[in-house]
């Protein structure tokens, strides 16, 4: 080929390379906010379950155990009976952080296995400028608006019903938030490894998150269970953030070591689900 | 010939296999494709073709060889390539949880379109997938062809300068194949690239300006539908049948017969006989004149599927 040709083409890359590079930058830079518009979408279509458990859930759990559990537990025990609290303030904040849980249970399964798997739209975006670690983003994005949403109105109840004596126990819903999420980053890196669901979505159900909001100091202290099962609240996010959050909903006193770990704990947590999400996600749709 | 805007050189794709030695998928294949041309990868199943498809819609890395699509390195600017392909996977990806419309709206974002925009991008596009009427629909009640329809209207919504088509029409009834493909020609005659992956010899015929014929991860020949035709096969070709019995008998009868057998060439198949010629009428009067009846008969102009039979010696569709 001669010279003025090799030019020509030359020119004519990088005129490509900079069309190019102009049309995917706005991708590269909000790839993870389109993805959760996309998921926004598609929560619309189930938007009045997503109200209604929003709603539903507290006024049942606060009225089942915050007053009528909590009449057996204040008659018997006096008022300050739990930790220095009333029965209903000792459990709204974990009642709150455990509706995060719950969402983070909905979102980080099935709408996974979906993605990859059942209706594999997950491919579809990756067939576009979007790149696997936006769709994982997005969909944290999205499911943290929804937990956001969710846990909010649980607060509402729970001052409707006198349950939140301290004044900074709105702090108790930007923790339930980042309990939710670091339990179900791992949730959704664990469902990314399944090739088909045969029943390990309804096992995590069932074997993880139902014992873990049991053992969590959820409807009484970690210490009064015997040490050999302590230390299933230890490595339970839900522990972790329902200590944190009463702290904050109304001063259980702990040293500030302990709130400092439930905090790191956290953290670390969902920085390594996220990761790992990430991980997975790639592998998965750039074989 | 101006730059070509796929160029794929030696393009290996292997996967470990435990226990065992790596599975080639794509063994060395060398293609270039050409501004506004329509290319097409004609083989069997697990050919291959496939896996070339993802590589050069930059959602796999190659295992060796060069690619090169638009000039780039999918290696490198992967989102930058992807905003420039229009991609219809094998598999239908459209979001059954949203409606029809909506999927090219959520789409269109995806590369960084402005909502305007890809809203009215949408509906020229739902025009032309014929699928305006179902706009609002649930995707899941449209039929198999209009969920491909819709898919290569997602495609477009970016205006891209490729289309990446991964078994366009499998699985579709006639008629929908033919609308299908009206609706391709249309996007041909606009001078879009168009690199399609196909196992029917009539869709690569009717769509291909040139095409390689892959088998087992290699390229086995490249050229227009015609050329190949005229280099691998015959003009015509009779089809005989003897009944599964006679079959074999005859067939060595078929064969050996004067010396050299009928035609230029002759191919058993464990139903029939295939007989390559330039006239199937005059090989077929030989034969009758030779006290071969055969219980149906059958003249046709040579096709892919011939080409493919002689380069590999197995069937397109097996």
């Amino acid at each position: 080929m001669s010279g003025p040709t090799n030019d020509i083409s030359d020119d004519m890359r990088s005129q490509t390379l900079a069309a190019a590079v102009a049309a995917a930058a706005r991708t590269r830079r909000y790839g993870s906010w389109y993805v959760a518009e996309h998921r926004f979408r598609v929560m619309r279509s189930y938007a009045q379950t997503v109200l209604f458990t929003a709603v539903g859930s507290p006024l049942v759990y606060l009225y089942a155990m915050g007053v009528g559990l909590a009449s057996l537990v204040d008659n018997n025990l006096g008022d300050d009976a739990v930790t220095g609290v009333s029965y209903l303030a000792f459990l709204a904040p974990a009642l709150l952080a455990s509706s995060a849980i719950a969402v983070a249970s909905e979102e980080f399964t099935y709408p996974i296995m979906l993605g990859f798997k059942w209706n594999p739209t997950f491919f579809g975006m990756n067939a576009s400028s979007i790149q696997p670690g936006q769709i994982i983003n997005g969909i944290i994005i999205s499911v943290a608006v929804r937990m956001l949403v969710t846990c909010t109105i649980f607060y509402v109840f729970m001052l409707v019903f006198g349950a939140v004596p301290g004044r900074l126990g709105f702090v108790a819903v930007p923790v339930a938030l980042v309990t939710g999420l670091a339990f179900g980053a791992l949730v959704m890196a664990y469902t990314a490894t399944l090739k088909d669901d045969t029943g390990q979505l309804a096992m995590v159900q069932r074997f993880v998150i139902l014992p873990m909001t049991l053992f969590s100091g959820t409807f009484f202290p970690l210490d009064v269970l015997p040490p050999y099962l302590q230390w299933i609240g230890w490595i339970s996010p839900l522990w972790h953030g329902t200590e944190l959050s009463r702290v904050f909903a109304y001063g259980l006193s702990e040293p500030i070591w302990l709130s400092l770990v439930h905090v790191l704990y956290l953290a670390a947590l969902l920085a390594i689900g996220w990761v790992w999400a990430r991980r997975l996600a790639t592998r998965r749709l750039n074989t | 010939m101006p730059a070509p805007v796929i160029a794929t050189q030696n393009l290996v794709k292997s996967y470990p296999v435990k226990n065992s030695k790596d599975f080639v998928a794509v063994d060395g294949i060398s293609f270039e494709v050409a501004p506004g041309e329509s290319f097409g990868l004609l083989g069997p199943n697990g050919a291959g073709k496939s896996t070339t498809m993802r590589m050069i819609g930059a959602v796999s890395t190659r295992t060796s060889g060069d690619l090169d699509v638009l000039g780039l390195d999918p290696n490198r600017y992967g989102p930058e390539i992807r905003s420039q392909l229009g991609v219809v996977p094998q598999e239908n990806n459209l979001d059954l949880e949203l409606k029809v419309r909506e999927n090219l709206l959520v789409y269109g974002r995806y590369f960084g379109l402005p909502r305007a925009r890809v809203a009215r991008r949408a509906d020229e596009l739902l025009e032309f997938a014929q699928l305006a009427d179902k706009a609002g629909a649930k995707v899941d009640d449209l039929s198999g062809g209009m969920k491909r329809r819709l898919t290569i209207a997602r495609a477009l919504i970016n205006d891209p300068r490729i289309l990446l088509l991964d078994e366009p029409t499998t699985g579709l009834d006639p008629q929908a194949r033919h609308i299908l493909w009206d609706r391709l020609f249309r996007l041909k005659e606009q001078g879009t690239t168009l690199l399609l992956t196909t196992h029917y010899m009539d869709e690569a015929e009717q769509l291909c300006d040139r095409l390689v014929v892959v088998d087992k991860g290699r390229i086995m020949a490249e050229g227009s539908p015609a050329d190949l035709i005229r280099r691998y096969s015959s003009r015509e070709v009779l089809e005989v049948r003897f009944g599964s019995t006679q079959n074999a008998e005859v067939a060595d009868r078929i064969q050996s017969f004067g010396g050299s057998g009928f035609g230029e060439r002759v191919d058993v198949l464990p139903d029939r006989i295939l007989v390559y010629s330039e006239s199937g009428e005059n090989e077929l009067e030989r034969m009758t004149a030779a006290g071969l009846h055969p219980i149906t008969s059958l003249v046709r102009r040579s096709s892919l599927e011939d080409v493919f039979l002689r380069l590999t010696g197995r069937n397109l569709i097996e």
